[in-house]
């Protein structure tokens, strides 16, 4: 059997739903480089005018944080409870703010 | 159903860390790749959604039979949209499958050397134009009962492939029941035709879901997990109390005379389909199970020049570009 030796490069694909939104990682696909990925990105995730603009990032380029840095990178943050407004009570009479 | 009988993966990992995968799951967190989870997890996923898209890649084939002869313009138009839609959904689960660890290309090879099985009901031919109406109605039909509660399932990647395949299947499953709706309300010869395919289709459609697994311990396992939602049994209970007033509606009466409305149970009585001839299927010979393989092998291997054509361009626009800097 041939053809099984290599293997087109992975690429993440990005699409921007509609103006004003941001890009969402929506999928993968195989692709030879940029240009053809963008075709198929195409092809493969807005079939359904699902997007206004495409992102496509292969995914090697791509540094992901591990599951066993939650504790590290996100308590810090879990213990500065006074950084939501919802630490200060505001007498009602303020009305809102 | 397109994953059928998947034997879930025995783990022997140390308990305390399966009971803490078990409580994130019963908690309805969702697992992603690169989370830590049981090796018989990743298997058992690894095997129900290669199978999935192998069924949506070679489910293809049968209804490609008919692009070149849908009976008008539009019709041949939506066939093709529906069938592209199929390679969508492979591509899809491909994707997701190999966050586990697997390639591509690895289960395109497990396809091709029958290690891995794609569902029994394509192994079934497309005799006439009605067939793309039995099959999108009824295939389609019972693939959405499975997929539907899918889109809950416990492993990220999968739940999202489902979630935009389940949005895309309804447009397969109203296609199907419009062509019906058309033959049947047709002359009495295409009426005669739609019922042929409804009388050809039925127990195939049954046999989807899988034998009864009420006994089966890989169920037990694979329903813990969350990767199967429901068992066989109330998936296949559910598709025929949906289907029958379908068929009511057409005219069209379904093959089984014990078919009936059981007021008790709230749902209707029915006959098992034939599982001789379910395990003969997925053992092989099934009518069209040799034309499947080879018609996947064909595609695979006459494109060969293409993937590595279209792969050393691409190598050699990249040299190119570095020699320019």
């Amino acid at each position: 059997m041939t053809g099984f030796s290599k293997q087109w490069p992975l690429w993440e694909v990005f699409i921007r739903g509609q103006h004003g939104l941001s890009h969402r990682h929506v999928g993968s696909l195989h692709a030879v480089d940029a240009e053809s990925a963008m075709k198929n990105a195409r092809d493969v995730y807005t079939r359904r005018n699902e997007g206004v603009s495409i992102w496509v990032v292969e995914a090697a380029q791509i540094t992901a944080s591990s599951p066993s840095d939650k504790g590290p990178l996100y308590e810090p943050s879990e213990s500065k409870v006074y950084r939501h407004p919802t630490f200060f009570e505001i007498p009602e009479e303020v009305g809102a703010m | 159903m397109y994953a059928q009988m998947v034997k879930s993966e025995a783990t022997k990992e140390d308990p305390a860390m399966l009971a803490a995968f078990q409580a994130r799951i019963d908690a309805g967190e969702k697992i992603e790749p690169k989370d830590w989870m049981p090796e018989g997890y990743r298997k058992t996923l690894i095997r129900q959604i290669g199978q999935h898209a192998h069924s949506e890649i070679v489910g293809q084939l049968p209804e490609g039979n008919w692009i070149s002869r849908a009976p008008t313009l539009e019709r041949k138009a939506i066939l093709l949209a529906k069938v592209q839609d199929e390679a969508g959904h492979g591509l899809y689960l491909y994707c997701a499958a190999e966050t586990l660890g697997v390639s591509r290309d690895e289960l395109t090879e497990m396809l091709l050397d029958g290690r891995m099985k794609y569902s029994s009901i394509f192994n079934y031919p497309t005799l006439t134009w009605a067939d793309m109406g039995a099959v999108g109605w009824l295939v389609d039909g019972a693939a959405i009962m499975n997929q539907v509660p899918l889109q809950r399932t416990s492993f990220g990647p999968y739940a999202r492939a489902m979630v935009r395949i389940c949005k895309e299947e309804s447009f397969h499953q109203r296609q199907g029941f419009d062509i019906m709706m058309k033959m049947a309300n047709g002359t009495p010869a295409q009426k005669r035709m739609a019922q042929d395919a409804l009388n050809r289709f039925w127990y195939p459609s049954l046999m989807m879901f899988g034998p009864s697994d009420k006994d089966s311990v890989h169920s037990s396992q694979s329903m813990a997990w969350k990767i199967k939602m429901n068992t066989n049994d109330e998936l296949r209970q559910k598709f025929v109390d949906l289907t029958a007033p379908q068929a009511e509606f057409l005219g069209l009466s379904i093959p089984d005379e014990k078919l009936e409305w059981n007021e008790d149970k709230g749902g209707y009585d029915f006959s098992e389909p034939d599982w001789n001839e379910f395990y003969d299927v997925i053992q092989g010979n099934g009518p069209c199970n040799t034309d499947r393989i080879e018609a996947r092998k064909a595609a695979w291997n006459d494109n060969a020049w293409v993937r590595d054509g279209m792969l050393a361009h691409a190598e050699k626009k990249r040299i190119q570009k570095e020699a320019a800097q």
